[in-house]
């Protein structure tokens, strides 16, 4: 079955066909285009396709399409303003939290997501943010200082 | 006036030049590259370890709606493989199914719910043949052969002794064995394998887009499987993430994926999952390890004889190097004499493992440094003593004929042994500091380790260069460079724009570089032994001074001058102090006027000499420019309650030669060392009868940021002659130390030393109680 959803996407109401069935993450990558969501495992275990539903950070490949109706869906592509890095992009692009890159997308929604709440976040509350996205260049060692260096760019007036 | 000067970018944090790209999602990665009208490709896998094929029925498959393209392998009969000795490998198997997911038919259909359905039509029939699942089940005197032509399924037997080894045993005042076994270990990496193979049946041409470190090679084997001239193809590498190794051999992905591209005279996506990445594979063996070091007094090592078997899969792969790496690289690291090494790589009815980071070096490495440091302690010697008495005096020829010419491994070990405080703490921990609980024990532990940097002769010999590079200068006076490294993450491509801005004294906004195509840019070997620093790095310097020879040329005709009186200050060219001179752009345009764009070329070749000996068969093998070298101390604390070690804090030098860019050097010794911390901690690729039981990453078990440890760096310079800048490797060098630098650490917490990997809280668990057993009963007077 095929139902109408509509969703406030990057900022932008749109209305699309999709079927019970389609995942969030495969609804943005493949009837969107959205591609900087990734999917980086069979369900569940890498946190590579994390989006921002209502700020809250969740895995697209675990939500239905569906049940985001009417609600606030933010990817990667989000974040920038006028196409300037957002605080969150600069960290991670400053300080090497990015390596191979394809983790970082999750990464990023997850600290914008985690910046959102609390902008001055302790290491220790940036591991348990994290906790569930997997990276495998890093060490995650930058991937916290990135974070870390993203709040003091908020504290600047940046958007996360 | 402001004075120019010319723009320096060596040695600094500079962020990679493509990383906007991947911090905004606009940075497009194969299974990105999404086209209309592409069909969905799908791998049917046999469910058997080691059958005959009797029969793949596709008839009913193919009835179904939708479907456009069946292939099996009727369809090639063309056998594949990364070395040129060892291509038994099927994109489709023929005959034989040797593993529990190899290949065996493959569909192309309108989407992927019809491609999946297809896969449950086909019928694949096949008499079972007895399987081996471990390298001694396969090597039994009673096993059949996986493969004809490998009887006992050797697939390579390596023998060599150096010295004498009997005599340097008996000269010795402590002689001490251990066996060690290392579980296999899978990169892992972040993208899943995937290819777009786009066939144009007008032109016979075909365009494969693959998450490969490797074009050039892919570019080979799909030459060789579709029996194409090779001017039809063309290979792009769009961003890859990540691969450690596993990609450095074409893989029955993107083979296949150019098969069903061409059969159905199209274009063909096809995305594995991630359980079928982890089986496509090509990870790090099992290995097992019987080692046997002599020690003298004064903490000279005397003789070293090591075995090693390793459980290499259904296929070579890289198998043959990677056995040969594990003998030829005991050496270079210390003063070695008197070495015996006897390396089996076996066939087995698992899925092939291949180069996982550190390649063929780490577990053996382990093995050394963790009975290293049970014999100095043995012995009443600092750890770290014993490797000062067994330093190289760098330049030197290793009694296999590896040359050394640079050697910062003394400065790594100083930097550890003071920054961990390790002369004041070590041993000192272990009774805990008052602040922890009792069942809380404590300790550090030291280790070496080393790597080459790019392997001296490339696999596939052609005569040609190492690398070459090329550079584009027009009329708008940005310079282009043309490049077919592989950037998979390690930066590459930044590397690349550094060199070239650097030798040119320009900013690296006016360098643009164009990678991944092989249309447009120069082949390239491809990123695989830590080479393109080293040799593609190179060649981009050579590039960039053939340029900077055209435009002081050009200067010089234009300030009537004499080339050697042109001062180069990257924006400003000038002949002498007192000269105005001329931009960079004036420069340009006199440089076009007669000649148009123009090109250069640079190229890198190695050098006779580093081209390893001929003492054994495969000597070659170990042969590299440069070396780099890594020294870690680590700390942990053991619960005595759990037996789960949490690591502490690492501190690890790497010497690599120059740090071309401190950031990315700093990025890539940190992702090595939790490489490693992975690999001896939680990670192990489990097979139930041949089922890769870990196929995801809830059971293959890969550190979370929770469970990781700061890593403090310490960059060692050792300036290598022939490096770009001096730089040598840093991705690599400081895995392997980290393994024993563990076990040696939590034998300093608890006097438990484990040879065994990974050191998972049931092993530490289940030793504490072993010796709680034993201590009890010599209380109660014995058994």
């Amino acid at each position: 079955m095929a139902r109408l959803l509509s969703l406030t996407l990057n900022g932008r109401a749109r209305t699309d066909a999709v079927s019970d069935n389609l995942l969030l993450l495969d609804y943005l990558r493949e009837v969107v285009g959205l591609t900087g969501t990734k999917t980086g495992c069979d369900g569940g275990e890498c946190g590579a396709c994390t989006v921002l539903i209502d700020d809250r950070p969740r895995l697209s490949c675990l939500t239905l399409a569906g049940t985001v109706a009417d609600r606030r869906v933010d990817t990667i592509e989000s974040l920038a303003t006028d196409g300037r890095l957002s605080a969150v992009q600069l960290g991670f692009h400053e300080k090497l939290g990015s390596q191979c890159g394809y983790c970082t997308p999750g990464f990023i929604m997850a600290s914008a997501g985690l910046l959102r709440r609390n902008p001055r976040p302790s290491e220790d509350e940036i591991r348990e943010a994290l906790g569930s996205n997997i990276c495998r260049c890093t060490g995650y060692v930058k991937i916290i200082e990135a974070v870390q260096h993203a709040a003091k760019l908020c504290a600047q007036g940046l958007a996360p | 006036m402001n004075e120019i000067v010319p723009a320096h970018n060596i040695g600094d944090y500079v962020p990679m030049i493509d990383g906007p790209e991947k911090v905004s999602g606009r940075a497009k990665y194969t299974a990105d590259v999404l086209v209309p009208n592409t069909l969905a490709g799908r791998i049917f896998r046999s469910p058997y370890s080691h059958a005959e094929i009797l029969d793949v029925d596709v008839s009913e498959a193919a009835r179904l709606s939708g479907v456009k393209a069946i292939v099996t392998g009727a369809d090639c009969d063309k056998g594949f493989g990364v070395l040129p000795i060892a291509r038994t490998e099927y994109p489709l198997a023929r005959e034989r199914v040797r593993y529990r997911g190899e290949p065996v038919a493959a569909v192309a259909a309108v989407d992927d719910a019809t491609a999946k359905e297809a896969l449950r039509r086909i019928k694949l029939k096949v008499r079972e043949l007895p399987a081996y699942h471990t390298a001694r089940a396969a090597m039994a005197p009673d096993a059949i052969a996986i493969h004809d032509h490998r009887p006992h399924n050797i697939e390579r037997e390596v023998l060599f002794e150096l010295g004498d080894v009997a005599a340097a045993f008996a000269s010795a005042d402590l002689v001490r064995e251990g066996t060690y076994n290392c579980a296999e270990v899978c990169q892992n990496q972040m993208e899943m394998h995937a290819a777009l193979a786009d066939y144009d049946a007008v032109r016979d041409r075909i365009t494969v887009h693959a998450s490969t470190q490797v074009p050039y090679y892919v570019h080979l084997m799909l030459a060789q499987i579709l029996d194409m001239d090779m001017s039809r193809i063309r290979v792009v590498k769009p961003h890859v993430g990540g691969g450690f190794g596993c990609r450095t051999e074409t893989l029955n992905v993107e083979l296949i994926a150019a098969l069903l591209a061409r059969k159905t005279g199209g274009r063909v996506r096809l995305v594995v999952n991630r359980e079928e990445t982890f089986i496509t594979h090509r990870g790090r063996p099992e290995t097992d390890i019987r080692l046997k070091l002599g020690l003298r007094k004064d903490g000279r090592i005397a003789g070293v004889e090591c075995e090693c078997i390793m459980r290499g899969g259904a296929h070579s792969g890289y198998g043959i190097v990677t056995i040969l790496y594990a003998g030829s690289m005991l050496y270079a690291i210390y003063d070695l004499h008197n070495v015996k090494y006897v390396g089996k790589r076996v066939l087995t009815n698992t899925p092939p493992c291949g180069a996982f980071r550190g390649h063929g070096t780490v577990d053996v490495r382990f093995a050394f440094e963790s009975l290293l440091d049970q014999m100095a302690g043995e012995m009443g010697l600092d750890p770290i003593a014993v490797r000062r008495a067994n330093y190289l005096q760098a330049p030197t020829f290793t009694d296999n004929d590896l040359m050394v010419n640079s050697y910062g491994l003394p400065e790594c070990v100083d930097w550890v042994e003071k920054e961990s405080g390790w002369k004041e703490r070590k041993g000192k921990l272990r009774s805990g500091n008052g602040l922890k609980k009792d069942h809380i024990r404590s300790g550090l532990g030291f280790a070496c380790s080393h790597y080459i940097s790019g392997a001296s002769k490339p696999v596939n010999w052609t005569g040609e260069p190492h690398a070459t590079v090329k550079i584009k200068l027009d009329f708008d006076g940005s310079i282009v460079v043309l490049s077919g490294a592989a950037d998979i993450g390690q930066g590459s491509t930044t590397i690349l724009a550094q060199a070239v801005a650097e030798v040119l004294g320009l900013d690296l906004a006016r360098v643009r570089v164009v990678t991944g195509d092989s249309e447009l840019v120069p082949k390239d070997n491809g990123s695989y032994s830590s080479r393109v620093t080293f040799m593609v790095g190179n060649a981009a310097i050579d590039a960039a001074n053939n340029l900077k020879a055209v435009l002081i040329a050009a200067a010089a005709r234009k300030l009537d001058a004499k080339p050697e009186e042109i001062e180069c200050l990257g924006e400003l060219y000038r002949a002498g102090a007192q000269d105005k001179g001329l931009t960079f752009e004036e420069v340009v345009t006199e440089a076009l006027r007669d000649a148009g764009t123009i090109t250069v070329t640079g190229n890198y070749s190695t050098i006779p000499e580093s081209h390893g000996g001929k003492k054994y068969r495969g000597a070659a093998i170990g042969g590299t420019m440069g070396y780099s070298y890594s020294a870690q101390v680590v700390e942990v604390s053991v619960d005595e309650e759990t037996g789960v070690v949490t690591v502490d804090k690492v501190w690890v030098a790497h010497d690599c030669g120059r740090a071309l860019n401190r950031l990315t050097v700093e990025g890539q010794v940190q992702g090595s060392v939790w490489m490693g911390l992975g690999q001896a901690m939680t990670e192990e690729a489990a097979y139930h009868d041949g089922l890769m039981l870990t196929a995801n990453m809830l059971d293959y078990r890969v550190p979370t940021i929770q469970d990781s440890p700061p890593i403090e760096v310490g960059i060692v310079e050792s300036i290598d002659p022939h490096g770009p800048f001096g730089a040598k490797e840093a991705g690599e060098g400081s895995l392997a130390a980290f393994l024993p630098a563990l076990t040696n650490a939590i034998a300093d917490a608890t006097g438990l030393r484990f040879n065994d990997l990974p050191v998972t809280p049931d092993r530490v668990f289940a030793a504490m109680e072993k010796r709680a057993r034993e201590a009890g009963r010599k209380r109660n007077g014995g058994a």
